[in-house]
């Protein structure tokens, strides 16, 4: 979508999950659940965090640049966290 | 006792602020003033206290929004000068999400809240948040948290070890370390530590709830008593000094 700034709007989607290296004990309570369930076959569940950011800018680059800084200011904690994302056009 | 200035600050959402406050004033009869989270002055305060509760609804992570707090900015050059500052609970979260002191926090091991009297061994008595205790007292102090899980990796818990940055660790009553008297999957069955310079600590459990002697249990006063002395004593050296 191009707006009257000359800009267009991006959507980034980002997911933010606690290092592997690093129990996660929800993603464990979770995993027993499903096998309680009598659910077969699921060797690990991990939990993690979702977030969408509306982004508007100039160009698919600066938009993934703006998210990465997004997610090392604030949105992950590099002390225990992983962050991964995508960016597209809408 | 001598008088010094506490700074309790308040984030939207802190509630343990009061507790401290009163503590501090009403038991310890020192010079406290509550700092507002958007202040942007620390009002020439002795001491910072950044006190528990559940700043901005410990919205992302505990801690992750208010350390980007107005206050925080003037929080971070105090230490950053040597000031002396303490966080209790969600304090001691919005440190480590500073970045004044290492590590991070994660959910209890066990998924629970828990709010509970714990026993803490005091790890190390040389320090100025520490020193009315002897090395291995054991203090009975609450927690109540839901993410207390302390984590830090390798290199950084070997580097707190030996730097005695460890104060303070979850124990048995008769002060052994076991995995039973950890209440929260913390590494190392650690509750409380101190920064490399030795003035910014931070601490799970909640000593300003253990401090009243109406309450019966004054474990958590030493805590701050040793801070009042530790000050007192840094101002009569440097009297000394100038004559």
């Amino acid at each position: 979508m191009f707006d009257a700034c000359g800009d267009y709007l991006y959507l980034a989607k980002i997911t933010v999950t606690t290092r592997k290296s690093i129990l996660d004990p929800q993603g464990k309570a979770v995993h027993h659940a499903l096998a309680s369930l009598g659910m077969e076959g699921i060797v690990d569940v991990r939990i993690g965090k979702f977030i969408e950011m509306k982004i508007d800018t100039k160009t698919t680059h600066s938009a993934e640049e703006i998210t990465r800084e997004a997610c090392k200011k604030l949105l992950a904690n590099p002390v225990m966290e992983d962050f991964a994302f995508s960016v597209e056009e809408v | 006792m001598p008088n010094m200035k506490f700074g309790v600050v308040v984030f939207p959402g802190s509630n343990c602020d009061h507790d401290a406050y009163d503590v501090l004033k009403r038991c310890f009869g020192q010079e406290t003033r509550f700092l507002w989270h958007k202040d942007s002055s620390l009002g020439g305060v002795d001491v910072v206290i950044l006190p528990g509760g559940f700043s901005y609804g410990d919205y992302l992570r505990c801690g992750a929004i208010a350390r980007f707090s107005p206050i925080m900015k003037e929080v971070a050059a105090f230490a950053g000068r040597g000031g002396v500052v303490m966080g209790i609970c969600n304090g001691f979260q919005i440190l480590c999400e500073a970045g004044l002191l290492p590590g991070a926090f994660l959910r209890n091991e066990r998924l629970n809240f828990v709010c509970d009297f714990v026993n803490l061994r005091v790890e190390n008595a040389a320090t100025r948040f520490t020193g009315a205790c002897e090395k291995g007292d054991v203090l009975r102090i609450p927690i109540a948290h839901g993410e207390g899980n302390y984590y830090a990796d390798d290199r950084t818990l070997e580097t707190l070890e030996n730097n005695g940055q460890i104060l303070f660790r979850y124990c048995e009553a008769d002060g052994s370390i076991t995995a039973s008297s950890n209440p929260n999957g913390s590494r190392s069955n650690i509750a409380g530590i101190l920064n490399g310079a030795g003035n910014v600590m931070g601490l799970m459990p909640h000593p300003e709830r253990a401090s009243d002697p109406m309450l019966r249990n004054t474990d958590g006063g030493k805590i701050f008593r040793s801070v009042i002395e530790s000050l007192v004593m840094k101002e009569q050296i440097t009297d000394l000094s100038i004559s």
